[in-house]
Formats: C-alpha cells, structure tokens, sequence
C-alpha cells in the first residue's frame, strides 16, 4: 500500500512557495504532508494532498511536477518509536532515500511518517510483518 | 637587435606587394581548380574560370567560402595535394559537424613558422631570447604555432603548455623566460597568481608577451603589462589559414599588421557581399596565397574589422586590421574556445532527446570569462530526489567539457523562467565588454 507523493522543482528565489502553494489554495486542495529539501539553487517541494488529481492538473500548468509512490506509516510517538522502525527497515536491507512527518495524528499516542525507500514492495511487507499499519491514499485525504 | 624577421617582404612598397600577391594567386586559382573538385564546382557555378583570375583586381570575382563549406567537406574534401604530401594537421575545436581540420605540408609549416617569426621579432624577440609557451599545444593551433615560430628565430622555446601556474612561474623563475605566449586571460591570471605567490614583476625576467586566441581590451592590455612587467602584443590568427601569425602587432600596438604575403585581406559586406573600400568597417575575408595543402579562396571568417593601409611608425607596410570589433555570426570565444550555441544544442538533444529552451551567460569577473548554461527543466527530465538533479547536471556539465572542451556552469530551471523576446527565447547573453 502506497501514497502518491506530489515533487515540484522550485529554484530558490522570493514568493515561489508562496504561489505554489496559493495554486493549491485556489483549488481547495488540502495538504496533509509537506517538506522542502533545498540546494543552493533549488529546491524540491514534496507534498501528499487531499486531492492528487486537481493538484497535479494545477501544478502542472504553472511547475516542473514529478509524481513518486511513497509509504505512509503509523509510528508509536514515543522515544523509541523511530529507532525501532528504522531497525526492521535495516534488517529486511531497505534503504530510506528520505523522510518527512505528516500533518495528521491518527490518535495521541500515534504519528504518521512519510518514507521514500528504495523498494516499496519489500518495505511494505517488512513493515506490516513487525505490525506497523500503513494509510492508503484514502485515508491520508480521510484522517 | 633585428627590427624585422623578413625586412623585404615587411616594408615592401604597395606596387610589388600587389605583384607578388597578384602572381601568387594566378597560380594559387589554377592549383585548386586543378585539385579540388570542390572548387571547380563552385567557380564552374559562378562561371569564372582560372584565365578569369589575372590578378589582385580580379579577386572579387571568385566565389565565397565559409564554415559552411568546411563542415560539407569534412575531414579532407578540401586537400589539394595527396595525403602523403601532408606532415601534420591542426583542428578547430568543436563537434564533428562543426570541426574544421586543415593540412599542412612541409613547406605550410615553414610559411606558417616565418609568420609568427616575424611577430616574435617584432614584439622584440631574438635568438637570445627564452620563449615560454603556455598556450595548449596539440590540435589547437596556439602551443605548436608559437613554438614553430620561436624555432625559426632561434630563440630557446620552452613548450610548458597550459595549466599548473604555479609551475609556470618556477620556470620563468628558473629559466628566465623573457617573452610569454598564451591566451590574455591566461596571462592575467599569471599575473594574479605571482602577486598572490608574494612575487613582483621585478622578481621575473619576462619583456615581452604575445597574446592571441581571444578578444581583449586595451584596458586588460594595460593590467597584464603592470602585473607582469612587460609590454603585450597581440597576434591574430584562425585554424582554417594556417594559425596565429596571420597578423601581428608590432610595438606601435595599434593594430595588427597582416602577413599579406600569405594572406590577402579583404573587407565585405556581411549581407551582400560587395567588396568595402579601405577604412569601412566589414567581415574580414582571407584568401591564403601560398598554402599548398589546404588553400582557401575568399575564405568569409565573420571576424568585423577594419582594414588600413600606409607605412606604420615601425616600417611596416604591411595592411593593418584593427583587432575584430564582433561577429557577423553567433560565435562566440569563451576563454579563448570558439562557442556555437549549435554545439550547446547538440548536447541539449542527445541527453535529453529533446532541446529545451536554454540561455548561455558570459561575463568576465576580473579577467576571467565565466560561462553559464541554464537550461529549463522539463517533468521528464525531474526525477524526485536531489541526486538526480545534481546527476544531471553533472552529466551535462561533462559532456559540454567534452564537446567544447571548457566547464560551464550548468543551472536547471524553471519552466518560462527564460526570458522570451517575440516568443522565441533570448539564447545568448553576452555581458563582457569586449570593443
């Protein structure tokens, strides 16, 4: 189970975020995980939306737009939580390209994490296997 | 000290130059018609045959050549004499399509040697004289040009090439090198570099230098001959006539006289052609009275100057050209590396499949050219992560070296972030004050 993840190349300079994400405004589309990575020239905006199909049609008139499948996985917010993850994504030999949290706490004692990886299909199955839960597309426009 | 290297030929009075140019190209005319099959078309096409050529006065009526010509002719559809006759070859730099090679035989080299020996005598230059060559020797026709040249004066020729100034300097240091060779930009950047190294001019042997391959100002003369100590002369010269000779500055440094023995200079028209009168300002055009491999008639080099005659200070009588005020094509010379925005293309497509809209940048901070490629990002071309962008410009970055042979600074950027001006996008920006 995967999420489709939004990535917009913006070149750094004044008010790019701020149009990006005002297109995304106009079109009621909600974000429920961002992060910015930056260079000393640009930087790469990824996004999970409410809507991916309206934010793609938007984005794609006005940015340099790629779409990439993306786990979402429900974390023990508590320490520990994260390095318990990491090691099973280790030992099942997964390598994690990068991560972000998301806007959404599926209850108090939960956070959800956005993980790139270098093979979906085997962290899926490493992850459920410890009995981590993963959202769907659905429930990231849901919860 | 030997004011000039061929006194004769220099000060010659125009009448007999005239004469010796006009017997040379009769016979120059009747060779490639004889040879190059290529030739013959084109003068058969424009109906003028090598009866039709009786002199000087009759040049105009041959048929132009241009970099076209040599493309459609690569590498050897312009030899005139049998490989075998050959002993070398230089070429320009650039893509295969773009790539002119000429040949030499044995007797061009020694034309091609006595041209540049009449510049290093005329920038002072004597066989007590240690030469110290920094242009790149090898297909580029700087290094191996002013080595030939130095030989012929007798002079003890120190063939460093480019690169590692540090080393360079020690040299000089070491063995006293008294005239420098190299790009004007190279020589500036020498000249940083012993003030960097805590050295003075004072702490260096050097006299003279003689510095061609790219355009310069007066002002970039006047700090190279400060930070080194010398006084600068420029050289003019292009692959497709032989190399750096074909004109020198003498110590007037007020133009360069053209070795018009070998070359005939005309000024033309860029747009129509027609022959200008002396003192207009047009493309310069070379025919190459003398060279036996690879001869080129009316050859158009898209270099604007202006031509002037009547005995220079020095002596000289040979034909003057200012140094070339731009070009009537989009060449350009980055860091003494003839650019076409075409060769930029050509990469573009190869690793993209497709050319994207992109914008060259040039400037010059202090002495250096910078060079900057920014191309605009297409969704095929985004690949989600950092690394493949940085991989991307990496790519692209090595095979704009490997093609032109100079780095670029490549920037990725956004979609319509290029300025278009009536739709079509400004391809060049050229912000370094040249002329």
């Amino acid at each position: 189970m995967t999420v489709k993840q939004l990535s917009v190349f913006a070149q750094n300079k004044p008010g790019r975020l701020s149009a990006l994400t005002g297109l995304l405004a106009q079109k009621g589309v909600n974000i429920r995980a961002i992060s910015v990575a930056d260079t000393k020239d640009f930087g790469i905006l990824r996004l999970i939306v409410s809507d991916t199909d309206s934010a793609l049609s938007v984005l794609k008139d006005n940015a340099v737009v790629t779409v990439t499948n993306v786990l979402a996985v429900i974390a023990e917010d508590k320490p520990g939580g994260m390095a318990k993850m990491m090691q099973t994504l280790y030992e099942s030999n997964i390598s994690v390209e990068y991560m972000y949290s998301a806007f959404l706490n599926p209850s108090e004692s939960n956070a959800c994490l956005i993980l790139r990886v270098d093979n979906n299909e085997d962290a899926v199955e490493a992850l459920t296997a410890a009995g981590y839960k993963l959202l769907s597309q659905e429930d990231m426009a849901k919860i | 000290m030997a004011k000039y290297w061929n006194e004769d030929i220099e000060t010659m009075d125009y009448e007999s130059m005239k004469a010796l140019q006009s017997e040379r190209l009769v016979r120059q005319v009747r060779h490639v018609y004889d040879h190059v099959p290529y030739y013959r078309k084109l003068m058969d096409e424009k109906g003028v045959s090598p009866d039709d050529i009786k002199g000087v006065d009759d040049l105009y009526k041959l048929p132009f050549l241009s970099k076209a010509d040599l493309r459609d002719n690569y590498p050897d559809g312009l030899l005139a004499v049998p490989k075998s006759e050959c002993v070398r070859i230089h070429a320009t730099s650039g893509t295969t399509g773009k790539r002119a090679i000429a040949f030499y035989t044995a007797k061009d080299i020694d034309i091609w040697d006595n041209c540049v020996a009449r510049a290093i005598t005329a920038a002072g230059g004597t066989k007590e004289d240690v030469v110290h060559i920094a242009y790149g020797y090898g297909l580029f026709t700087g290094g191996l040009g002013l080595h030939g040249g130095s030989h012929k004066v007798g002079c003890l020729t120190l063939p460093v090439s480019s690169g590692n100034t540090e080393r360079q300097i020690q040299f000089m240091q070491d063995l006293k090198s008294t005239i420098l060779c190299c790009t004007p930009s190279y020589a500036a950047y020498i000249g940083e570099t012993i003030a960097d190294m805590g050295l003075s001019p004072d702490d260096l042997t050097l006299k003279a230098g003689i510095f061609g391959a790219e355009p310069w100002t007066e002002e970039m003369r006047q700090s190279i001959e400060r930070s080194l100590g010398i006084k600068a002369y420029d050289i003019y010269g292009l692959t497709e006539t032989s190399g750096p000779g074909v004109a020198f500055e003498c110590e007037c440094q007020n133009g360069m006289h053209i070795n018009e023995d070998n070359f005939i200079a005309e000024i033309i028209d860029p747009d129509t052609g027609e022959v200008l009168p002396e003192g207009s300002k047009g493309e310069l055009v070379f025919t190459s009275i003398t060279k036996e491999a690879f001869p080129l008639l009316r050859y158009r080099t898209r270099d604007i100057c202006i031509l002037t005659r009547g005995k220079c200070a020095c002596g000289r009588t040979l034909v003057k050209m200012t140094k070339p005020m731009g070009r009537s094509d989009d060449m350009l010379i980055i860091k003494g590396v003839n650019v076409f925005p075409s060769q930029i293309e050509t990469v573009l497509l190869r690793d993209f499949g497709a050319t994207p809209n992109y914008q060259i940048i040039v400037d010059r901070v202090g002495t250096t050219d910078t060079f900057e490629i920014k191309v605009e990002l297409s969704d095929d071309m985004f690949g989600d992560t950092i690394k493949t962008i940085e991989a991307l410009e990496k790519k692209l970055s090595a095979d704009i070296q490997q093609i032109l042979g100079i780095r670029a600074k490549i920037s990725l950027v956004e979609p319509k972030s290029i300025p278009r001006s009536e739709g079509k996008a400004v391809r060049v920006i050229d912000k370094r004050k040249l002329v």
